[in-house]
């Protein structure tokens, strides 16, 4: 318990990680938070590559760390230019009315 | 040790507690605030663990452009964000529940790695404690994870593109300038000579 250990960084992103799950879930009508919940799994691995790393003496998982960085930056430039245009068409960011694709 | 433990416990308090607001809040803006703690935290957690370039990066990328991205679209949307919230109790449930277990899967998988610990010592790359976290990662991207850095450029480029092309719109009650159609007018499409018959005028068709 004093002593912090690879155990406790697993832990705390599998905390995030199920927390952005959760969030996903729970905020189902506003796009907006759904990305930053996806930025928050993000987030978790990103911890756990980097706690793996130091505690076994790789520094391959921090690259893997900026690899996953860039693309989560292209992931939400891309999706925050969707929702801008999709609120531009349709006067609304709400999923629901996200029909129009719809058979 | 003690100092250690305590600001570990600490700041990671501080990432499950902003990750929480996050998806609980009800303004948007208030949850890319929370966001923002969230990765600052985060962040001190890496350098903590001694991953200070990972860390300062993260500062870099996602509190300085990710969320301030983030900042720029709640504000400029401005939706009803009252209205958005209402299904906040209709989905509790099944997130819930999938969320638990979700976290119980990942705690077996945590547990059961305990039981692998010959994949400690299987690096080939060897880790120099002299040298700084900069330096390490700097010697590897260049070399043997080379093609990889090329590639994540390329995938931020056509993000870059993407994003420029989905938002880009093209006014058109503007009056712009036209080079080709500018320089390829003749006389004859703009001057017309007309016979004026005494009261009755000229028709003008423009």
């Amino acid at each position: 318990m004093i002593e912090i250990t690879l155990i406790h960084y697993l832990f705390l992103s599998a905390i995030i990680f199920t927390l952005g799950i959760f969030g996903i879930f729970v905020n189902r009508k506003n796009v907006i938070v759904i990305l930053m919940s996806i930025e928050l799994i993000l987030l978790s691995v990103n911890i756990n590559l980097v706690a793996f790393s130091v505690y076994l003496q790789n520094v391959t998982g921090q690259i893997f760390t900026l690899f996953i960085l860039t693309v989560a930056a292209a992931e939400s430039a891309i999706g925050l230019a969707i929702i801008v245009i999709f609120f531009r068409n349709r006067g609304s960011i709400q999923v629901e009315d996200v029909n129009s694709m719809k058979g | 040790m003690i100092a250690h433990a305590i600001i570990f416990y600490f700041l990671s308090t501080i990432t499950i507690l902003s990750t929480i607001m996050v998806i609980a809040s009800r303004n948007t803006v208030h949850s890319v605030f929370f966001l923002i703690l969230d990765f600052v935290s985060a962040a001190c957690l890496f350098i903590m663990l001694g991953a200070e370039f990972v860390g300062m990066i993260l500062l870099i990328v996602y509190v300085g452009a990710v969320a301030v991205l983030f900042l720029f679209v709640v504000m400029m949307l401005e939706g009803n964000f009252e209205k958005i919230k209402q299904g906040f109790l209709q989905y509790l449930p099944i997130g819930f529940f999938i969320g638990i277990v979700i976290f119980l899967e990942l705690i077996v998988v945590i547990g059961g790695w305990q039981y692998k610990s010959e994949f400690i010592g299987t690096s080939k790359i060897i880790y120099d404690a002299n040298e700084t976290n900069t330096e390490q990662l700097g010697k590897l991207i260049y070399t043997d994870f080379f093609l990889p850095f090329q590639i994540s450029g390329l995938v931020l480029l056509v993000a870059m593109i993407g994003a420029i092309l989905l938002t880009f719109r093209r006014r058109t009650n503007m009056k712009r300038q036209d080079m080709v159609k500018q320089s390829s007018r003749e006389r004859v499409d703009s001057i017309s000579s007309v016979d004026a018959e005494i009261n009755k005028g000229v028709k003008v068709n423009d």
